[in-house]
């Protein structure tokens, strides 16, 4: 298996192989030695070279997001030949989606449908906890669609609005 | 002794407290909002009473809907925790009236302590050494001005109703006085429902250093070595360490001696903690008493070898002390950290929502409080306490080397949480130090936290995120069955989780074993 993969601004090309007894891995064309063994789901006991990590996985919207040794870091991984990773391309440029970063209840809608709104503007306020938070449009363009109300109980990851 | 009793809270101390009763043959029965009949501390109990709406005033606050579960299911006696009804005089009083034991102070001696001007006013008599300021409430603006310039400016604008920062204004110069007396005034109506502020002198970047205290309630009174909570995030503590870096064992003994004056003088019973701010020259001040059982109790629990809840438990049954003051030995050091499900990148918003991986620490001297576990989704409606890790060495050194071990096996995943705060913490050199005062915490998170991990652990990033890929051995975090409410079961999740194991377990025959 081939993947790009991005990680903080950076680019690798991976190459993955796996027979019956080993895993082959090639980083930017350099061949390592690795072996990776599942502990339980969303837990990878990972070897390079001698070193070993403990990596704790969560598969998000669009990337994948990796913890060991007290980092995180946010993984985008594409297989270049894929249908999807040539789509995706155009989606940014085409309706974002703006989630509920976690479980709460819509207190405010601040934008109409219809309006125009910058990268950065809030479009709807959430509260959990007593302490609001303002959920902000991730570009530049017209809130197609707000499919919440005041007083909407939401969970993490629903779709509040959409923008174009 | 006691033969079954009720904890009328929620979360950590909930299971610590049911704990306790387990370990002295007592029965233990829990209460439940709509969105706790999953939590853990009812998993723990024999017995369960469910108590209405999540809203904490419908239930954990409601005083007639717990009386009505102690009498329903025939308890002898009520812990409340910490926090919610543990130090309200009114429900104390009702459990009298109800012929069930509160396992705390009477409804008398938490009085005394719950108004601040009150408080002060006792300690006056009783000889404490107080902040210099007044007892009493502000009366007028001149009054304030006056008093401000007697004691000295800086001066400190407090609520007599409560605490955790709101009501409270540091005025550095006269100028600023009128202002900060009418903001202070207004925010404590709003958060306590009493405008009464008084005043203090200031003291910059002092160390919070609290004392725990025990009194039977035939007189004994006797104190268990301080705890210093110099760490703390806009007024909230965060690690808590026994004993205090900088208290030998000549202002240990004059701090207890005090304290205990304080309880005596309170007419004090069960558990109780008092509370000082020591300036950079090692005076202290009496600050306030806390009248119940404190989130911090562990770190001295495990450097006096002493269970507090036991004890409580105990005093409040008739018993006498097991012990006078020259038993008690401070050994070791142990350090407290509260994780919470708050997000570090983003003000440590709260971060409710459901534990998707959950890998707990453990080992030698480990101590570990949860509330919480692995499919349990934390409600929006509490205090975001998801745990307390405590680190125990023979010295504070250790401890701290225990503590950051710890950490590292430590993973809560799906919800954000503060766990790499503490790493933060427990690597700055003044921490290591003992340098600490109250300023610390927000000093250090105003600065940028530098960390570019290195070349080879984002390439091994890299891999790893390509074979989670390949393996297709994710966690999914955004499925919404997994977000539902907590009343709701989880079988969609367990499902997929066999399911997982099962693609797991074939993939593990398939790399096998390359002898």
């Amino acid at each position: 298996m081939k993947y790009d993969v991005s990680i903080g601004g950076n680019h690798y090309q991976l190459e993955l192989g796996r027979d019956a007894s080993r895993w082959s891995c090639h980083l930017d064309g350099l061949e390592v030695d690795v072996d990776a063994i599942p502990v339980r789901p969303g837990v990878l006991s990972l070897r390079v070279g001698h070193e070993i990590y403990e990596v704790k996985c969560e598969r998000k919207a669009d990337h994948v997001q990796v913890w060991f040794r007290g980092e995180c870091y946010a993984a985008e991984v594409r297989d270049p030949r894929s249908l999807r990773a040539r789509t995706r391309a155009a989606d940014d440029h085409g309706p974002r989606k703006l989630t509920a970063p976690m479980s709460g209840k819509i207190v405010r809608v601040l934008i109409r449908e219809g309006s125009e709104v910058d990268a950065g503007a809030g479009v709807v306020v959430v509260e959990a906890m007593k302490m609001q938070n303002e959920i902000k449009s991730p570009k530049k363009g017209t809130v197609q669609k707000i499919l919440v109300n005041e007083g909407t109980a939401v969970n993490a990851g629903d779709v509040l609005a959409i923008v174009e | 002794m006691f033969k079954k009793i009720l904890i009328a809270n929620r979360g950590e101390i909930a299971v610590r407290v049911i704990r306790a009763c387990h370990e002295m043959g007592i029965a233990a029965v829990a209460v439940y909002s709509e969105v706790d009949r999953a939590a853990l501390h009812v998993r723990h109990a024999d017995e369960a009473c469910p108590i209405g709406a999540a809203t904490a005033s419908e239930s954990y606050l409601n005083v007639p809907k717990i009386l009505d579960a102690a009498k329903r299911s025939g308890v002898d006696a009520i812990h409340p925790g910490y926090g919610f009804l543990s130090e309200n005089a009114r429900f104390a009083q009702a459990c009298v009236h109800a012929g069930v034991k509160f396992i705390g102070p009477s409804a008398a001696a938490m009085e005394m302590m719950g108004s601040k001007t009150r408080a002060r006013q006792a300690m006056e008599r009783a000889g404490i050494p107080l902040v210099p300021g007044a007892a009493s409430g502000l009366e007028s603006f001149e009054q304030a001005e006056q008093m401000a310039a007697r004691v000295g400016y800086p001066v400190m604008l407090k609520a007599a109703a409560g605490g955790g920062g709101k009501g409270m204004r540091l005025v550095r110069t006269p100028k600023e006085l009128t202002s900060a007396l009418e903001s202070a005034r207004s925010e404590a109506e709003r958060a306590f429902g009493d405008a009464e502020v008084y005043m203090e002198k200031a003291i910059i970047n002092p160390r919070h250093i609290e004392m725990q205290v025990v009194a039977d309630e035939h007189g004994n009174a006797i104190y268990l070595g301080e705890r210093e909570c110099s760490i703390q995030r806009r007024h909230q503590k965060v690690l808590e360490e026994s004993p205090a870096p900088i208290v030998d064992s000549e202002i240990r003994r004059k701090m207890g001696d005090a304290a205990v004056r304080v309880a005596k003088a309170a007419g004090y019973s069960n558990a109780g903690t008092v509370e000082f701010l020591m300036d950079e020259q090692e005076n202290f001040f009496f600050l306030e008493m806390n009248t119940r059982l404190q989130v911090e109790h562990p770190v001295t629990e495990l450097v006096t070898g002493i269970d507090l809840v036991h004890l409580q438990i105990r005093i409040a049954a008739g018993e006498k002390l097991p012990f006078v003051q020259n038993d008690v030995q401070i050994r070791g050091h142990a350090i407290e950290c509260r994780i919470y499900a708050e997000d570090p990148d983003n003000n440590y918003f709260p971060s409710p929502g459901m534990i998707n991986l959950l890998m707990e620490p453990s080992g030698p001297g480990i101590r570990l409080d949860s509330g919480v576990y692995e499919g349990w989704n934390v409600p929006m409606d509490y205090d975001p306490l998801l745990a307390k890790l405590i680190g125990y060495g023979s010295d504070r050194v250790q401890a701290i080397g225990r503590l950051r071990r710890a950490l590292g096996e430590y993973f809560v995943g799906g919800i954000k949480n503060n766990i790499s705060l503490f790493r933060r913490i427990l690597h700055h050199p003044d921490f290591r130090a003992g340098k600490v005062d109250t300023g610390f915490l927000d000093r250090m998170l105003k600065k940028q936290n530098s960390g570019q991990a290195g070349t080879k652990l984002s390439e091994a990033a890299v891999i790893a995120a390509g074979m989670f890929v390949a393996m297709g051995a994710t966690v999914s975090a955004s499925d919404p069955a997994n977000a539902a409410s907590g009343s709701k079961n989880n079988s969609g999740k367990a499902a997929s989780g066999w399911k997982g194991a099962g693609r797991i377990e074939a993939l593990r025959t398939n790399i096998g074993s390359h002898s």
